[in-house]
Order: C-alpha cells, then sequence, then structure tokens
C-alpha cells in the first residue's frame, strides 16, 4: 500500500496546501486521513481478495458517473483505462448513460409510509452488455445502481443474485463498502467544492477591490 | 474458497419496523458475520473497539477489516470530535436527515436519538421524522437539514444558496465542513446498513 498516493479527496476537491480549506480539513485530521485510507485500502488494498483492482475501477467509474461529478468520474475511469481493455471502459461508460437518474427513490415497508413510496426503475444492464461483462460485473453494476438510486429497495433477494454471480460474501462486504464509500467521498467533494467556490466569491471580490485600490490600477 | 456453501441469511419471525421512530431498533444480517472465534489480530485491528465485537453489523464488516478499520475512524472523528465546530447534536441532526431521506429507518432511529440526548429537543428531532425533510423547525435547524438533503441526493442538489443559508443561521466555515462531512458520512452507513441486513423490532413490548 502506498504512502505517498496524494490524498484524494484534496486531489479531487481541487484544495491547495495553504489554503482556507486545506486549513478547515486539517482541523479534522482523523477524518482526513481516515477518509484517504478508506480509498487506499479499496483502490490499493494489500489483500484483494476476490475483488480484483480492475473490477473496483469499474464499479467505481460507474458509480461516479451515476452520481454526474465529472472530476471524480474521471479520476476512476483513467483508472479503468490503466488497468482494463478498452471494451470494458465504453461498457462502463455506455451503462452510465443507461443509468443516470435521480434519487433517492424506492419504497417503504407496507404502513404509514407508504404514502412516501417513489417509483423508479430497476435498472438492468443491457443484455449484449452483461454477456461480454460475464455475471459477475453485470450484477455488481446493477447492485451499484439500486444502493446508489434506491438503497431502501436493497433485499436479500439482490445479495442472492451476486452470490449466485460467483461473488463470496467477503467480496460482497468489500463490494459494498466500495459503493459506499464512493457515496460519501463524491458528496465531500461536491460540498467542498461548492464550500470553496462559495468563499472564493467573497475572497476573491475583496481581494480585486482592494488590490486595485493598493495599485491604483483599473 | 467455499462458495457452493455460502448463502443469504433470512430472518422470518422478525418484526419489522414500519415508521421512523426514536426507540431502539435491532438489526439482523442477510449475510453471515464472522465467529468471535475466526477474528485474527488483523479483525481486532479493524474492529477498533473491542466491544464492537458484539455487534453482527460490525462482525459482517470485519470481512473486509483494512476498509472497517479506516471508515470506523473516519466516523468518529465527523462525529466526536467537537473541540471545536458544530455542536455534537447537529452534527447528529444532519445524520438524521441524509437517513430520513434514503429512507434508513434503522440509521434514523439511532442519530435521531443521539440528536435528542445532545438537543434536549426531543419533539422537534421527531417532527424530522414525523413530517419529514420539509418540516419547518427553525432557521438554523432548517439550513442543517436542507444543506444536508441537497447533497444527500444523486446528483447532488448542494450549491451556494446552502451555504448562504447556513452563514446566515449563524455557522462558519469549519461548522459547515462538520455538516458537510456529517451527511456525506451518512450516505455511506445508510447504504451498508440497507442492502446487509434490516431493522427488526425489540423481541418483546410488554
Amino acid at each position: 500500500m502506498s504512502t505517498t498516493t496524494p490524498d484524494v479527496i484534496d486531489h479531487l476537491a481541487g484544495i491547495a496546501p495553504n489554503s482556507r480549506l486545506d486549513t478547515l480539513r486539517a482541523q479534522r485530521p482523523q477524518a482526513r486521513e481516515n477518509a484517504q485510507k478508506s480509498y487506499l485500502a479499496l483502490f490499493e488494498p494489500a489483500f484483494p481478495g476476490g475483488v480484483s483492482v480492475a473490477e473496483r475501477y469499474a464499479i467505481a467509474t460507474f458509480v461516479a458517473g451515476l452520481h454526474r461529478q465529472p472530476i471524480v468520474h474521471d479520476f476512476y475511469a483513467d483508472g479503468l483505462t490503466k488497468l482494463a481493455d478498452r471494451q470494458l471502459a465504453e461498457i462502463v461508460a455506455a451503462e452510465i448513460l443507461r443509468g443516470a437518474i435521480t434519487g433517492p427513490y424506492g419504497r417503504y415497508p407496507a404502513g404509514p409510509l407508504s404514502g412516501e413510496d417513489r417509483e423508479g426503475p430497476e435498472y438492468q444492464v443491457f443484455v449484449t452488455h452483461a454477456d461480454l461483462l460475464g455475471p459477475r460485473l453485470a450484477t455488481a453494476l446493477e447492485h451499484a445502481h439500486l444502493l446508489v438510486f434506491r438503497p431502501r429497495d436493497a433485499d436479500e433477494a439482490a445479495l442472492q443474485r451476486l452470490i449466485d454471480a460467483g461473488w463470496s460474501t467477503t467480496d460482497i462486504v468489500t463490494i459494498s463498502q466500495l459503493i459506499a464509500f464512493l457515496s460519501f467521498q463524491i458528496r465531500v467533494v461536491a460540498g467542498l467544492r461548492a464550500l470553496a467556490s462559495a468563499a472564493r466569491k467573497d475572497g476573491a471580490a475583496t481581494s480585486i477591490f482592494t488590490g486595485a485600490l493598493a495599485t491604483g490600477a483599473i | 474458497m467455499t462458495h457452493m456453501t455460502e448463502k443469504t441469511l433470512s430472518h422470518p419471525d422478525s418484526r419489522e419496523p414500519v415508521a421512523f421512530t426514536q426507540d431502539e431498533l435491532g438489526w439482523l444480517p442477510w449475510l453471515e458475520p464472522l465467529a468471535s472465534d475466526e477474528l485474527t489480530e488483523r479483525h481486532w485491528a479493524g474492529l477498533v473497539d473491542p466491544s464492537r465485537a458484539k455487534s453482527p453489523y460490525f462482525l459482517l464488516l470485519a470481512r473486509d477489516p483494512e476498509v472497517l478499520e479506516a471508515r470506523t475512524k473516519t466516523d468518529k472523528d465527523i462525529f466526536y470530535n467537537t473541540g471545536s465546530g458544530l455542536p455534537r447534536a447537529e452534527r447528529e441532526l444532519a445524520a438524521a436527515a441524509t437517513s430520513r431521506l434514503n429512507g434508513c429507518i434503522y440509521c434514523a432511529s439511532v442519530h435521531a436519538r443521539f440528536a435528542t440526548v445532545h438537543s434536549k429537543r426531543g419533539d422537534d428531532v421527531q417532527r424530522l421524522l414525523d413530517e419529514g425533510v420539509e418540516a419547518n423547525i427553525d432557521r438554523r435547524w432548517n439550513a442543517v437539514i436542507a444543506a444536508s438533503v441537497a447533497l444527500t441526493k444523486t446528483p447532488s442538489a448542494f450549491d451556494d444558496e446552502h451555504i448562504d443559508e447556513l452563514y446566515a443561521a449563524g455557522l462558519d466555515d469549519l461548522e459547515i465542513v462538520d455538516v458537510i462531512n456529517g451527511a456525506a458520512f451518512f450516505n455511506w452507513a445508510n447504504r451498508l446498513m440497507l442492502s446487509l441486513g434490516e431493522p427488526t423490532l425489540p423481541a418483546k413490548n410488554s
């Protein structure tokens, strides 16, 4: 496991050393260090077990694409391109377009919450693509879509489909962590980017103003 | 590898909660957790607190101990590092609002309860559970809930307006980072809790 990999959230959120966002993140040092360790455990695993690194990048690219976060998507897509053949990357790209909708949706157990049920599609990988991906990756992408958009619809049957496709119980834990971690990482990046841009708006306005006054230019 | 014998676990006698609640619920795994006598040093490190070896949820996640260890330490800093930044009650509010939108009845029960303990505002917390994320509580709580909800949507709807409203409600930058972290982290937690097992009502109420 590399100890020199740059902090991926800082990289994806565009946080420069000694910037205001850098100083803010530094006040939650364990969260920052362990978000990075989570990333390393998932994408540079010391014990890859039954989930190959290429499979991890394929699922991550799909999850990031479904969130429509181009910077995060491109980061994992670049990793996938280095690890896998072009066809796999193209299939994942096509499935992102097929699967991208808005969430969360899904059903509650029958009862007082049923009025909040929100129906939506049950995504399945295009059959030709499923044949090319094989059952393991095809079911993993379908599971990723379930967890990204309608996590409250998840059930035992979804896990049984992963087992039937050849994933072990431990593999399923890793895949579930990967999808769920990405759901966290992507939102931290989106949140910090929004905060940086809101701050930059104020800060930039001030510095342009004072800069103009100081130089007498403009 | 004994894939042929692996299968999901069923709990036909479990009573499922059908509404959001601050009561204590149980959680039953759909996949086999590790047995206590299978735990190696790696697994104990992953559990972080030995007491977590009593939880089927953590014993299941211990199957990938490196990820579990890092996840647990991320969680603790986001919620318990309260020497500066957002008060614990409002971090728990962000977790509860996120869980309410995603529909994680189990996560919402735990973190609504913590929000109540730390704020002493159980009725307001209950309104989030009963009325949903549109509940009109007060400016500060509304801003925390709205920001958490916007960030939880896919794709994210979190933008300048949410940040402006958090500033207007009195939050500073570090407190806003705590809202972002709390809501983002529960998008991780909700997906594990919802997809690896089910909530259950206590065995007996009477």
